[in-house]
């Protein structure tokens, strides 16, 4: 009895020695994730391929940073066809890398028709394709971009706030008339405005996102309307022009410019901060681009088949006032973005 | 019986006149100091573009590269303001760049003897994309703090004039003095009017060529100057606008011939005063987009048409080289 005692002890003891010496030897081998080899495995090597409507601005020039930051460590491969504002190579180049078989198309629209049969092709042939800010007619993947209807009705909301007492006399500034942008933005000022019967708009032009010509119709129509109250711009880069014909005519804080754009430090902070702009609602690029890096690593790692799920992504969007110009996160820097 | 004619000069003033007569009595706040200054204001860029295409085209060429002169130079000052260099350095960097490139269309001309359109649509192709690709981060190049002062080019007024129109006139009166009171305006004439018959007669016809490229591609560097200096940026991509169109417009519908050695600076004024008034009429009017392009078309065809009925071409009226 005794003997046994004791062996059961001296099992127990050694049990317990075994145990602590072994305790420490598993908690120093790591566990494996069971998912992360295959999710590497899935991005190493696989293509992206970026279509703009052209490379060299804000915009599209961030977006690029934006998806390289994110993608390139893992090994996925870029491939860009920048058609320099011309549709007809915009299309080309989007049928060319069709027969490429990336394994997504980033895609930036420069209207709503022009692309739409060839994404829907595209898909077709197992490509994944997001569409950046511009969409098309088709619904394809992914949608990443902001909302051109909200941004019409706060921008015009903000306009008709600011007039309220004054002459409820308003200005618009559209961009070109063929982009769906400026289309979409029209609807959302028309949408505030039907609530707003007391607003009278005294001159709506396209300026074609040109600052100059903005400029020449701002200065033009304030001349005419000296107590305007408001104008909505349609894109922040164009209304450089129309916050300078404003500055020019000494109306700086009496008439309320409203605006929009990418939310870049020199062209929306900077110029909200100089008065300028009274507000300029960012689609934050950044945020758009680390989105899109997001869609793109769900895609890829989910195997999913192309176009048999489709879903949209608005970017909520930040309102840069005088009160947050000046911080470090309203806006963003393109030069050191890119590095 | 002598048969009545009008030169287009004078029928681009009849139409800028009856315009201007129509907006005055039909259109409230379009005849007020305020509305004349404002319209001048916006027209003064395309004003000195058209004097620099005028010096190319009395001497029988046509410079396609002015927009691509008129974005990248001043591109370039504010790109290198923005990177810390000197404004004082950029300017002459800008302007030897302008400079080179002058010389560069005015050889390919007068000595490659590669025919002026087809010269400067080349070249102008290639120093955009210089720009593009080598100089400029982005296609619009914003300005920054080390810009100061230089905004009065294009900002603000001095006597209630704004300033572009004062660089207009001062553009327009270097340039007349240059054409009419030196030798070598003297010389750009005769040569437009006939480059073998002004060789012939010891002009050094080339030199003077080179020289008038040069002097376009300067005039095309400071309108840049004035309209960046307007708009507080210098949008490079406004090199694949339709710019250059409006600037031939301008000087054709003015009056002076593509074929060379007639007209001078007052058809200039004439015909940018005519696009400035439609313009501005048309802005006021709120007429949409689409509307105003058809409204320009009509009227620029109106004169032309009017111009061929009064003056038809014949065997010797027309000259070699005509486009």
């Amino acid at each position: 009895m005794k003997l046994t005692m004791k062996w059961g002890l001296g099992a127990l003891a050694a049990l317990g020695l075994a145990t602590t010496a072994v305790a420490p030897a598993f908690a120093n081998k790591g566990l494996d994730e069971p998912f992360q080899a295959q999710f590497r495995k899935e991005l190493a090597g696989k293509v992206v391929a970026y279509v703009p409507v052209a490379m060299n601005f804000d915009l599209t020039e961030g977006w690029w940073a934006g998806l390289k930051k994110e993608l390139e460590p893992y090994g996925v491969k870029f491939e860009i066809r920048d058609p320099n504002w011309n549709t007809n190579a915009g299309a080309q180049a989007v049928t060319s890398l069709i027969s490429e078989k990336p394994a997504v198309i980033v895609v930036h629209n420069p209207d709503v028709q022009t692309y739409a049969k060839l994404l829907q092709r595209a898909e077709k042939e197992g490509i994944y394709v997001i569409q950046i800010n511009m969409g098309s007619a088709y619904r394809s993947t992914a949608f990443v971009g902001a909302n051109w209807i909200e941004i019409g009705e706060k921008d015009t909301e903000a306009v008709v706030k600011a007039c309220a007492g004054k002459s409820n006399k308003i200005a618009i500034v559209q961009g070109a008339l063929s982009a769906a942008a400026s289309a979409y933005t029209l609807k959302g000022v028309e949408n505030v405005l039907a609530k707003h019967p007391e607003i009278k708009v005294v001159s709506s032009q396209a300026a074609d996102w040109d600052a100059a010509k903005a400029k020449a119709i701002t200065q033009t129509v304030l001349k005419q309307n000296p107590d305007l109250c408001g104008i909505v711009g349609f894109w922040d880069g164009m209304d450089i022009g129309t916050g300078a014909a404003v500055k020019e005519a000494g109306l700086t804080g009496k008439v309320f410019v409203a605006t929009s754009g990418g939310g870049e430090r020199k062209g929306a902070c900077d110029q909200v901060k100089s008065g300028a702009f009274d507000l300029d609602l960012s689609y934050d690029v950044p945020t758009q681009a680390a989105q899109m890096a997001g869609t793109i690593k769900w895609l890829l790692s989910s195997g999913v088949k192309a176009g048999t799920v489709k879903g949209s992504e608005y970017t909520t969007l930040i309102p840069i006032t005088k009160a947050n110009a000046d911080s470090q996160i309203a806006c963003w820097n393109l030069s050191d973005f890119k590095k | 019986m002598r048969r009545l004619r009008f030169s287009q000069q004078e029928i681009v003033f009849v139409v800028f006149a009856a315009l201007f007569a129509i907006f005055s009595v039909f259109l409230k706040g379009f005849l007020t100091t305020g509305n004349m200054l404002t319209l001048l204001q916006n027209v003064a860029v395309l004003g000195i573009l058209g004097l620099a295409m005028a010096v190319v085209v009395l001497g029988r060429g046509i410079d396609i590269s002015l927009i691509a002169a008129l974005a990248v130079p001043p591109g370039l000052v504010l790109q290198m303001v923005q990177d810390g260099h000197g404004l004082g350095f950029s300017i002459c960097v800008a302007l030897a760049l302008t400079i080179a490139f002058g010389l560069f269309n005015g050889w390919l001309v007068a000595y490659a003897e590669v025919p002026s359109l087809f010269a400067t649509l080349a070249s102008g192709l290639l120093l955009a994309g210089l720009g593009q690709s080598m100089l400029f981060q982005l296609d619009v190049v914003q300005w920054s703090d080390g810009m100061k002062g230089f905004e009065r080019l294009g900002q603000g007024s001095v006597l209630g004039v704004p300033t572009p129109i004062i660089m207009f006139a001062l553009a327009c009166l270097v340039v007349a003095f240059l054409l009419r009171r030196t030798r070598w305006g003297a010389y750009i004439y005769s040569i437009g009017d006939n480059p073998f018959a002004a060789r012939v007669t010891g002009i050094p016809t080339r030199p003077i060529i080179v020289l008038q490229y040069v002097l376009a591609a300067l005039i095309g560097c400071f309108a840049g100057f004035v309209m960046a200096a307007s708009v507080n940026s210098m949008p490079t991509r406004i090199f694949n606008s339709t710019l250059i169109y409006d600037v031939i417009l301008v000087v054709v519908l003015g009056g002076i011939g593509l074929s060379g050695g007639r007209g001078g600076v007052m058809n200039v004024v004439i015909g940018t005063l005519l696009i400035g008034t439609m313009l501005n009429g048309m802005t006021i009017m709120d007429l949409s987009y689409s509307a105003q392009n058809l409204v320009k078309g009509v009227v620029l065809l109106a004169a032309v048409i009017t111009d061929s009925f009064l003056n038809p071409r014949n065997e010797e009226t027309a000259q070699q080289g005509d486009i």
